[in-house]
């Protein structure tokens, strides 16, 4: 009788280690934590909010790394994942809730119409939802494969593991929110 | 239920608005009833429709508008689908307004329903509607600043800058245009 292969374990960072301790920097195990821990609010309006329900459900169990919990207050939201067209009335609600998530906060857009309006080229559509948020990743599709949203998570996972404990507090980054009307 | 002859209806409303009824033909696809009426007897043809006992026209439809650019001092047409449910007879009611003072009577006070669509109608092509509740946007952003279904204003949103007009055909078909 053969057993399953162990699950594959989080390998711990770079550091010293010796009998009964460890020693590593806070930087790297709290970008190891919040890797490993993104609670994502789905922000869905359409058709790519279908997409991601697939990708939230058993098949392709998005929980597998560390999203078991998708928030739908954004006070306990790390991820904003905006799917579907964005009306242009729908502008302030989403930023709305964009400013309502605590930091570290990343957005990731999918799928055409959320990065860049897609086909609806039209008076009423926002074309693209960095006209009034900043987004971190960009899930190109119409709509995307479960795995190419996975994909993205997976780039967002790599910045919350490397963006370091200072970025959040950098001049550089606040006038990137500056640049949005946001403080 | 026998269906309300057209004739009648049409006879009726010349017998009682004379020249104010501008025209009344049935369209030869559908065969409806297409009236056209002087808008500032809007509110008096629709209330007469309704209370009639022979015509009894209390549902409202539909309340849309539509530009025409080439019809000049009446740009605007307000189309009034009305439905007797009784006998199941629609009729269309026009009136054409200019767009250079887009004003009509509210059928609110007739029809409860001519609210939302009469607040669509000003959010889309700028309609006043003269004694509405409460006449502003209802689907579009607030802060929008045009009326976007006059034909005027382009449909794209022009501030993209991905598409490329050789490969997207931006540029009409139409040899000259």
């Amino acid at each position: 009788m053969s057993y399953p292969k162990p699950p594959t374990l989080v390998q711990a960072p770079p550091g010293v280690e010796g009998h009964g301790f460890f020693a590593t920097s806070l930087e790297a195990v709290i970008g190891l934590a919040r890797k490993h821990s993104i609670w994502p609010l789905p922000f869905a309006t359409s058709c790519c909010g279908i997409e991601f329900m697939a990708t939230m459900g058993a098949h392709y169990d998005f929980a597998r790394f560390g999203s078991e919990r998708p928030s739908f207050s954004p006070r306990q939201a790390d991820l904003l994942m905006v799917m579907g067209t964005i009306a242009k009335k729908m502008g302030p609600p989403l930023k709305q809730v964009y400013i309502q998530m605590a930091e570290p906060r990343w957005v990731l857009a999918m799928g055409a119409c959320a990065s860049s309006g897609g086909i609806f080229d039209t008076y009423s559509v926002l074309q693209g939802i960095d006209e009034i948020i900043p987004v971190d990743v960009y899930v190109p599709g119409c709509p995307p494969r479960p795995e190419q949203v996975i994909d993205g998570l997976l780039r967002v996972q790599q910045l919350a593991q490397n963006e370091g404990l200072s970025r959040r507090s950098s001049p550089e980054y606040k006038a990137r929110l500056a640049k949005y009307g946001i403080d | 239920m026998e269906k309300i002859p057209h004739a009648l209806i049409q006879e009726k409303l010349t017998n009682r608005y004379g020249s104010d009824i501008v025209s009344a033909v049935e369209e030869p696809l559908y065969k409806a009833l297409v009236i056209t009426v002087n808008p500032k007897r809007i509110t008096d043809v629709l209330k007469y429709l309704y209370d009639d006992k022979d015509l009894q026209f209390q549902f409202l439809t539909s309340l849309f508008a539509v530009h025409f650019p080439e019809r000049k001092g009446e740009e605007l047409e307000i189309v009034y689908l009305l439905h007797n449910l009784w006998k199941n007879t629609r009729i269309r009611l026009k009136a054409n307004i200019p767009i250079s003072n887009p004003v009509i009577d509210t059928a609110t006070n007739i029809f409860s329903t001519a609210n939302w669509m009469e607040r669509e109608t000003y959010d889309f092509f700028g309609v006043q509607f003269k004694g509405h509740p409460d006449l502003k946007r209802i689907l579009n952003v607030d802060s929008m600043d045009y009326f976007p279904m006059r034909k005027e204003y382009p449909l794209e949103e022009g501030s993209r800058i991905d598409k490329d007009d050789t490969m997207f055909g931006r540029e009409s078909l139409v040899e000259g245009n």
